[in-house]
This record gives C-alpha cells, structure tokens and sequence, in this order.
C-alpha cells in the first residue's frame, strides 16, 4: 500500500489515506488508501465493510478540499459515535502558479513560489525570453501568447492556484487577466506601477470586464512592504498570496496610496 | 510525507525497517499541522520532522521502540499539560499528538 501512495504522491495525484489511529488495539493501524478516478480505487479494509464504506465516502469529502482531519466512528461506521478515531490525510496535487512575463521578477517569483511548493509555470509569447536556460527554476516555460495558454489550462485552475501577471505590457496582460478572468483561479495579480494599473483598469473595462471583474486583479502586486528587487518583491506577492488565503489583514498595494516605491530612509539610528 | 519518500525507499532498500511517526492532532500553537511526518529507520537514522525541534528526539526514541518491541501502533501525546513537559513539551504551549507505527504495509 505504501508503493501505491509513494506513487500518487510523486505524480501529483490526488490521493488519501485513512487510519485508525484510536480504538480497539486489534484495530490500530488499519488503514484504507483511496485513489479517486473513474472508478475509484480503494486498497486495504479495516475489517469491516460497512466501517470501510462510510469511511471511503467521507474521504472522498475531505480529499475533493484537499482537508486532512480526524472522524469519529462507531464500529460499523455510525455517525455521532466514537468507538474508533480515523485520521484521514488528503494529498491534493500541488497548487499552481502560472507567470506571465519573462522578466527579472519572474526568476524570483518563481524562485519564492517553488519553495512554497507551488508547480510553476512560465509563459511568455517571446522565445528568446521564455527559455528553460533563464528559468532552470520552473517547472514548466511556454512559449505562448497568455490568453491562449490559459484556454488550454484555465479550466484546470481553481481557488488554491495562483496567475501573475508581470508582462507590465498591456498588449500581453490585458489579454491575459481577461483570460484568467474567465478561470476559478483564487489569485489573480497584476505587475505595474500606479500609472500602469489605472491605466490598465482603464483598458480592461474597455476590453468589457466589470466591477466584479477589477475587483479580482490584484494590482499592484504585492503587499506593501517597499519591496525594490525582483526578490524583495516576490515575497511580497507571495506574501499577499497567503494574507488573501488565510483571510488575515495584510496591507496590499492595491488598497493603499503613495509611491510603491520610496527613497532610502534611515528607520533606526543607533545612539 | 513526500519529503521523507527518498529516505524510506533508501532504508527500506537497504533492507532497513522503518517506523512512521505522524502528527494527527494537534491543539492550541503548535508548529507543524496534522500531516506532518518522520520517518525514521532501525538504525536510529531521521527524515523530516513532527514539530519545531521539540519533541523530535522523544519520538525518535517511541519509533525505535515500536520496530524493536512487538510493533504495535501507539498513539504519543506531547504537551504541556504532560507531566514530562519540561523533558519533551512543546515549549509553545500545545498538544500534539502524533501516532507512531512501523512501515510494514
């Protein structure tokens, strides 16, 4: 069984795996992997089918949220009883972070993003910059105009993945925040300076996106922590990623004013 | 867990047993959540970790104890509340606990 959950969790399948962690001694230990698909794959029993089949259904429950938590059974499978304690560990695929722009930021955002254990992706419609040699950090570089890179995958992406945008080009990111728009993606950021983004705003209600739609965009980028290199700057993006996720008050450049970028001030002066 | 893959192919190549320690609850602050996984082999060699760096050696010592002994699974809490907080707790002040078993599946 543990051949089998390597295995999923190497190629990025979903996978989980349920176990009786208290409960009658005899039970300790048992376990259920279950592999979604068409059909659904289950390996293992607890030794006992009704116990097994409750089980398997709500861990197809925690599994489609990616959710890992502790149920409580009775010992055929009773709701609202707690004979025996069943730890079920989801292993969603990693989330996904699509770049557009193959700039210096991007090396850095990827850089950040991979630690974060994000599968990066970069895109690019110009191949002498979108090349594997610059971007040895990502998982993937495409040469593709944005909007049709997103046609092909956008309907893969859901809440816990990310789009940057970083072309700071409205020739490339207005087709490509249109796009990604059109997608469940949980983030969706914007590089540029002030100027830019109004101007941008500008050209997306043009391009037909509503209220709703430029509320989405994150931009500027980041959270404002005056961030000046392409590093600096990608933690503040990955950064504001997280504050957004876990619902906590970071500041975000977008809902601040004032220069993005301010001269050298001495913060602390030593005595 | 995937970070400790390489390690338990390497040990269990080698012929090695292997215990599996995993956090499956934990209360209050704690540092790494539910998920978080050690491996460690019958030779006392670690991969990954159960908390900040407090209570790793503990369960280093519950691993080698469930591969020596008869190999049952048990269930470790470690906390303040324990009565060897000041040996092995979690000096942030929760509850972790983490469910040790041998890799024989």
């Amino acid at each position: 069984m543990f051949e089998a959950l390597a295995a999923a969790i190497r190629a990025e399948q979903p996978v989980a795996i349920a176990e009786i962690v208290e409960g009658p001694e005899d039970m300790l230990g048992a376990k259920l992997l279950v592999l979604p698909g068409t059909p659904p794959r289950v390996l293992g029993s607890f030794g006992d089918a009704d116990l097994d089949r409750v089980v398997t259904r709500d861990v197809h429950g925690e599994l489609a949220s990616g959710l890992t938590a502790t149920r409580h059974y009775g010992l055929h499978g009773e709701a609202r009883e707690n004979d025996v304690s069943v730890f079920i560990e989801s292993f969603a695929p990693p989330p996904r972070m699509i770049i557009f722009g193959a700039v210096d930021f991007t090396a850095a955002l990827a850089k950040v993003a991979k630690i974060l254990g994000y599968r990066v992706t970069v895109c690019d419609a110009r191949p002498v910059f979108a090349t594997r040699a610059r971007f040895p950090m990502a998982d993937e570089v495409v040469v593709a105009w944005p909007d049709r890179h997103l046609a092909e995958v956008g309907a893969d992406l859901g809440p816990r993945d990310a789009v940057c945008v970083l072309t700071h080009d409205p020739k490339f990111d207005v087709p490509a925040i249109v796009a990604a728009l059109t997608t469940r993606v949980g983030y969706l950021g914007a590089m540029g300076s002030r100027r830019t983004t109004e101007d941008r705003e500008d050209r997306l209600r043009e391009a037909g996106v509503d209220e709703a739609g430029l509320a989405r965009v994150m931009g500027p980028i980041g959270i404002d922590i005056g961030a000046r290199t392409p590093e600096e700057t990608a933690v503040a993006v990955c950064a504001e990623i997280i504050s957004l996720r876990t619902g906590r008050d970071a500041p975000s450049l977008r809902d601040s004013e004032g220069p993005i970028h301010r001269d050298l001030v001495v913060t602390r002066e030593t005595p | 867990m995937k970070e400790v893959l390489v390690d338990i192919e390497r040990w269990r190549r080698e012929g090695k047993k292997v215990a599996l320690a995993r956090v499956v609850a934990l209360e209050g602050s704690g540092p790494r959540l539910p998920g978080a996984t050690m491996a460690v082999s019958e030779a006392g060699e670690v991969a990954g970790s159960v908390s900040g760096g407090c209570v790793e050696g503990a369960v280093v010592a519950e691993a080698l104890e469930v591969l020596a002994g008869d190999g049952r699974p048990r269930l470790c809490t470690f906390g303040y509340s324990d009565a060897e907080a000041f040996s092995v707790g979690l000096t942030c002040g929760g509850t972790i606990r983490v469910f040790v078993e041998p890799l024989d599946w």
